[in-house]
């Protein structure tokens, strides 16, 4: 009997099985609440009002208290690294865009990158500016998104409302570079697809002069609150090795009090270029994850202004016509640039075989792209390292020993994006 | 990244375990011994690279020895990459676990698992994690289609509806 | 308590006057006072009258309240899930329609609004989800994903019509919230005008309601 067949019972399934039910006893002197070792398992099921996606818990409980917790994932599984072997690399990106679904931008950042390392193509500065632009917004709209929803499970509601009205200003600029609103596929190998228009600049820097104040009123009216700070403060936290033992990155380890983060540490499309702060926490509990996310959206605002001030002239995609389309007008005059063109949307470039493995900053740890390439025009394997998927892990750490009420709310300050995590 | 020659250094340090250095593209990759995994993550830990930032598998069809694991680690202190690599045949494709020293291996070999077919011995708990738990095949391997649905347009509608009857 | 009269524009009398005169007219008499439209003929008499009463069926009306107040199921999957926020966001406000009510229990609901892609480990809840909804309940496909295979033909996914009767499918990668509104106002109108267009016959899906 091959282990693939009938895999072994785990200790968790073996505790479910042996559970009986026990006459409840008197409880002893002086200690309420629990009264009774019985353990209830319960299933959040994939369908709850928490809105992060199809997360499945399988929660063991005694009494409110958390004693396990196994997450159950693949509610979403979208096959996106075996589709990506089908098709052209350039093909790929909007593929690949689509799996942690909130911060697209980094999903192509980190594909284009690793496909430049094994081409060897270089991206020209203006490439760079822009595209730190582009991801630096979308790291502000996704933390948006996760202060919204973060607070609607907390039960305010009216913040979910204000950054879902943030969110559409940035979505309104990303619509502006490049026509779509989300998976805009802006990102090429080589560079941004097209420059950005007349306007942008103007109505960005309107963007970055509101952007602060209204986090200032999110920060104002969450960190008044009573309830919020209750929830928040001091409940389930976990120290820097245990998560740098479980492999979780981003602004998690960073409220342990780790300060890695790779835009500083390994700087990477001219983030050296750029003077802004790394936030981070003391405790590495639930308020401390919500401050450094909180605190992450002015430091972005400050890179998005560098960038723009600072932005230079020259081509915004590299030069190499075997990797990158040529511009419209030279198909009319040149027969070379005819041919590039043909070859590329036929068949698309091909790239010399090798594994390379490239890892950038995600608004929620690390995510790292593994391209090998087989020396034909498409892929042989893309797998992407999700931070969501190992983050994950530490959420039973977290969890255990308290109230199921905190573990919700460390659910939020987690902040999973299911597609990432099943992709 | 260590370097070509600091690769070279770490490679020797390693021994037998270490089958071959790629450096390529300023990447450095070791591939070892698939029965030394354990002791060479040790070993490498011991070197600074203290953080198992990924964990997948690759599928070499049609090479021999066809399903391979990669383990990426990282050095924080010095920034430093390195990934250690090793190749297991289909007849047998078990590899020891790493989750007792690494837990953050945990739910990545459980995808290698579902997604390739390679048994890590002594795994608290190998399922299937992304595929429902019953589903046969492992669909990341090179041999497994991609699959897929025709596209149901209303002009079709009424053939495709006799069709399942 | 106070009772306020009926305001100063209306003059009591007059109102009698008019009760009276529409009496009147329905039997096919004269009138008194100021207005003597006893003297229209057919096709102006018909004119006067529908200006004055509304006539409607049982139906009409109760699908009309049906179409005006549905209880979306708050279901996000996928990247669609952003945009369906954006929906009920400030700038295009869903509540304008009077659908914000996104109800967590299915029990609850009348309207799910399929929103990303559908694998093969969830097409089974999200049957069973539609099965506890209560009769009259309509689906909304969201996105190319769950209507067609979307951008990822392959092992992985399911499209919705395969597993559950969909009354509209709302293209677009994700679609534009003004796209999902779209969608949602072409529904409103099928209640509206014809709640039963035949779909459950024609996707098999008689008897899909629970049993109790």
């Amino acid at each position: 009997m091959s282990p693939t067949e009938n895999p072994p019972l785990s200790a968790y399934r073996r505790r479910e099985q042996s559970i009986t039910l026990s006459p409840l006893e008197d409880p002893h002197d002086g200690a309420p609440g629990e009264t009774s070792d019985e353990l209830l398992t319960l299933n959040f099921g994939p369908h709850h009002p928490a809105t992060h996606g199809v997360l499945r818990l399988l929660v063991t409980l005694q009494g409110e208290v958390v004693r396990d917790i196994k997450p159950i994932i693949g509610y979403v599984h979208t096959g996106i690294e075996k589709t990506a072997e089908d098709k052209a690399y350039w093909k790929v990106i909007p593929v690949v865009e689509r799996m942690d679904y909130l911060s697209y931008y980094f999903n192509a950042m980190a594909f284009c990158g690793a496909v430049e390392k094994l081409v060897e193509v270089e991206v020209p500065k203006r490439g760079q500016y822009l595209r730190v632009i582009h991801l630096e917004l979308n790291r502000i709209a996704s933390h948006l998104i996760w202060l919204g929803t973060s607070a609607l499970d907390l039960g305010a509601v009216s913040i979910f409302l204000y950054c879902l009205r943030e969110r559409e200003q940035i979505l309104d600029l990303f619509e502006m570079s490049s026509g779509q609103r989300m998976h805009t596929r802006y990102f090429q190998v080589g560079g941004v697809i097209e420059d950005i228009p007349a306007g942008f600049a103007s109505k960005l820097r309107e963007f970055l002069k509101v952007m602060p104040e209204r986090a200032d009123e999110y920060g104002a009216i969450l960190n008044s609150n009573e309830i919020v700070l209750q929830r928040l403060r001091g409940t389930c936290p976990l120290d820097a090795a245990t998560l740098l033992g479980l492999g979780v990155s981003g602004p998690l380890l960073r409220a342990a009090g780790n300060p890695w983060d790779l835009r500083k540490a390994d700087p990477y499309c001219s983030y050296e270029d750029f003077d802004f702060k790394i936030p981070v926490g003391t405790v590495g509990d639930n308020y401390d994850r919500f401050a450094v996310r909180l605190a992450e959206i002015y430091e972005s605002v400050k890179i998005i202004e560098q960038a723009l001030d600072g932005l230079p002239e020259g081509p915004h995609i590299t030069e190499d016509r075997k990797v990158a389309l040529p511009p419209r007008h030279e198909l009319a005059t040149s027969m070379e640039a005819l041919i590039h063109h043909f070859k590329l949307v036929t068949e698309g470039f091909r790239v010399p075989p090798g594994e390379v493995y490239n890892a950038i900053e995600s608004p929620r740890g690390e995510l790292g792209c593994f391209v090998r390439s087989d020396g034909s025009s498409k892929p042989a394997r893309v797998h992407m390292r999700d931070p969501s998927f190992v983050n994950l892990q530490a959420l039973s750490h977290m969890a255990r020993g308290n109230y199921i009420a905190d573990m919700v709310a460390t659910v939020a300050m987690l902040d999973p994006i299911l597609g990432g995590i099943d992709r | 990244m260590p370097d070509a020659t600091g690769l070279e250094l770490l490679a020797q340090e390693l021994g037998e375990a270490a089958l071959e250095t790629v450096y390529f593209r300023e990447q450095a990759t070791i591939v070892i011994d698939p029965a030394e995994v354990r002791a060479v993550l040790r070993s490498l830990r011991e070197a600074g690279y203290s953080f198992l930032a990924s964990v997948h598998g690759v599928d070499y069809y049609p090479e021999e020895p066809r399903l391979g694991v990669v383990y990426e680690l990282l050095d924080m202190s010095r920034v430093d990459r390195i990934a250690v690599k090793l190749r297991v045949g289909m007849d047998s494709p078990e590899v020891d676990s790493v989750t007792a020293e690494w837990p953050t291996a945990d739910h990545q070999e459980r995808e290698v698992f579902d997604m390739f077919g390679v048994v890590f011995r002594d795994h608290p708990d190998l399922r299937r994690i992304l595929m429902p738990e019953d589903y046969e095949g492992h669909p990341q391997r090179r041999d497994f289609p991609v699959g897929g649905e025709p596209v149901i347009f209303t002009r079709d509608a009424a053939e495709w509806l006799e069709a399942r009857e | 308590m106070k009772r306020e009269k009926l305001g100063s524009a209306v003059d009591p009398a007059t109102l009698r006057v008019r009760t009276l005169n529409a009496h009147q007219l329905l039997r096919g008499g004269e009138l008194e006072g100021a207005n003597q439209p006893a003297h229209l003929e057919g096709e102006e008499l018909d004119r006067y009258v529908q200006e004055r009463v509304l006539t409607t069926t049982l139906d009409s009306a109760v699908a009309w309240a049906r179409s005006n107040s549905f209880f979306p199921l708050a279901f996000g999957l996928a990247c669609c899930a952003m945009e369906q926020f954006q929906t009920a966001g400030p700038r295009m406000d869903i509540a304008r329609f009077g659908f914000e009510a996104f109800r967590a229990s299915p029990r609850q609901a009348d309207l799910i609004i399929l929103a990303g892609r559908v694998s093969i480990k969830m097409a089974p809840i999200i049957r069973r989800l539609y099965d506890q909804m209560l009769e009259p309940k309509w689906a909304i496909s969201m996105g190319a994903c769950c209507s067609s295979m979307g951008v990822f033909n392959n092992y992985a996914l399911v499209p919705a019509d395969k597993f559950m009767p969909i009354d509209v499918h709302v293209p677009g990668c994700p679609p534009r919230p003004e796209a999902l509104m779209h969608g949602v106002l072409k529904l409103r109108k099928l209640v509206q005008d014809d709640p039963d267009l035949g779909l459950r016959e024609r996707y098999g899906a008689v008897g899909t309601e629970e049993r109790p």
